[in-house]
């Protein structure tokens, strides 16, 4: 029999390439390696779930049992790859203490991204929590149990879909964010002033220009030790539960690294999503494809069934269409289009009433991305066909 | 009129509003979407039970 393809990962890129997969070829074998439970569920729902009135459990809308019929592949949980060798074609997976090899035709990172820690002094870190998997989100919600007094560090995007979600849930909530508004990296000012307004008006408590330094254990609260970004010296206490760390992600490369497969900010592959090992491929958030790591639903989609194809022996070339992003704050309902990093170009704001549209245009007058608030935002698909695609 | 969930990206279908910026008129029922549409948000098709009915 046909040595099988091999997935690392079980998040939506590591299932939805198996889902593609398994469309196109009923017979290859195929097995998922993956350190948690196995479970489907959808990511981009653990920030908006306690306002949908969704528990872990009810998250988890397929077991591993039911994704290992469905795709009939085999689903090994609970166990992490260790290391890949790539002359043998095989790859070291250790469960319960116990290692293995196990050969592949094709291996397939889809190994997601590490939240970043940041370096927090204090004895109070045990109340320090990030969520990027189901069990880190059944983890924080047991928590939230008795934490009413939520810090979240980083106004991002997942940062704010967090804020909104407790702060709607009734919780008290304070952003910790070095930078002058939410969403920065994405949002020109007008619409992070909007996004700031609305939270604010739902409860959520802003700190700019700030960091949290120090978190302490005071009995059962946690005191923060907040000091400004731009050193003045200046700080402040809060008296929270729990910290929610939000500060961004990093692709996860080191497995790649170790077997010396090229990487740089991810695990280079390129539009057919190989790495520089022709049986090695990546994709979702640990990969960097043509140099563009997008962390986001609709890349790791695209390359999901541009990748199916490839391995099902039609080789294809993953295509990026203007892929807008939906910030989940339904305080303020939020799509942005980022343009192109350090693009020239400036941005054309229309601020009315019920919401934002800001288009960003080249020196030639031509639209590369927008960011859209409240009602603005039902021009998203209007405007996304006007933008010229990533990788066409 | 019902609601549909993504079960891949949380994007809600709601019939009594449709998706005019689609061309999808208010009041259209899940079963009359046309079966090449994709969800808007993350792309997964109609054909393959990812929207689930949530109320």
């Amino acid at each position: 029999m046909a040595e099988p393809v091999i997935i690392v990962g079980s998040g939506l890129a590591g299932y939805t390439l198996a889902r593609e997969f398994r469309k196109l070829d009923k017979n290859t074998p195929l097995a998922i390696v993956t350190r948690d439970g196995g479970a489907f569920y959808s990511k981009p729902m653990l920030s908006n779930a306690l306002t949908g009135g969704k528990s872990p459990e009810q998250l988890a809308v397929f077991g591993a049992q039911d994704m290992a019929t469905q795709l009939q592949a085999e689903i090994l949980v609970r166990t992490v790859a260790t290391a890949i060798d790539r002359d043998g074609k095989t790859v070291d997976i250790l469960a319960d203490g116990a290692t293995a090899k196990r050969s592949y035709s094709r291996l397939v990172l889809a190994m997601g991204a590490e939240p970043i820690h940041l370096d927090i002094l204090g004895d109070g870190v045990d109340r320090l929590v990030s969520v990027n998997d189901l069990d880190d989100y059944a983890r924080f919600r047991s928590e939230l149990v008795r934490a009413e007094r939520i810090a979240v560090l980083g106004g991002g995007l997942v940062g704010c879909e967090f804020a909104n979600d407790l702060c709607a849930a009734g919780k008290t909530v304070h952003v910790i964010e070095p930078a002058h508004g939410p969403l920065q990296r994405f949002l020109p000012a007008p619409a992070q002033q909007a996004v700031k307004e609305a939270l604010e008006q739902l409860g959520v408590h802003w700190h700019f220009g700030s960091m949290l330094a120090e978190l302490h254990r005071d009995g059962e609260s946690r005191r923060a030790v907040l000091k400004r970004a731009d050193d003045s010296g200046e700080h402040i206490d809060l008296d929270v539960d729990l910290v929610l760390s939000a500060v961004g992600l990093r692709p996860r490369v080191h497995l790649a690294d170790a077997a010396g497969v090229q990487i740089a900010r991810g695990i280079v592959v390129d539009r057919a999503l190989r790495t520089s090992d022709p049986d090695i491929f990546a994709l979702g958030d640990c990969a960097e494809v043509s140099g563009h790591v997008l962390p986001f639903v609709q890349p790791l989609m695209n390359a999901a069934r541009a990748l199916a194809k490839t391995l099902a022996g039609q080789e294809t070339k993953v295509t990026y269409p203007a892929m807008p992003i939906v910030v989940k704050t339904p305080a303020c309902p939020t799509v942005v289009l980022p343009p192109p990093d350090r693009h020239p170009g400036s941005w054309s704001i229309d601020e009315r009433g019920d919401g934002i549209r800001a288009v960003f245009n080249s020196p030639e007058g031509s639209p590369l991305g927008f960011a859209l608030t409240g009602a603005a935002t039902g021009e998203k698909v209007a405007l996304a066909k006007v933008i010229p695609g990533l990788l066409e | 009129m019902a609601k549909w969930q993504c079960l891949v990206c949380g994007f809600i279908y709601d019939e009594a509003l449709g998706l005019p910026e689609e061309g999808i008129a208010p009041g259209t029922k899940w079963q009359d979407i046309p079966e090449d549409w994709v969800c808007p948000d993350c792309g997964v098709s109609k054909s393959e039970f990812e929207m689930i009915e949530i109320s």
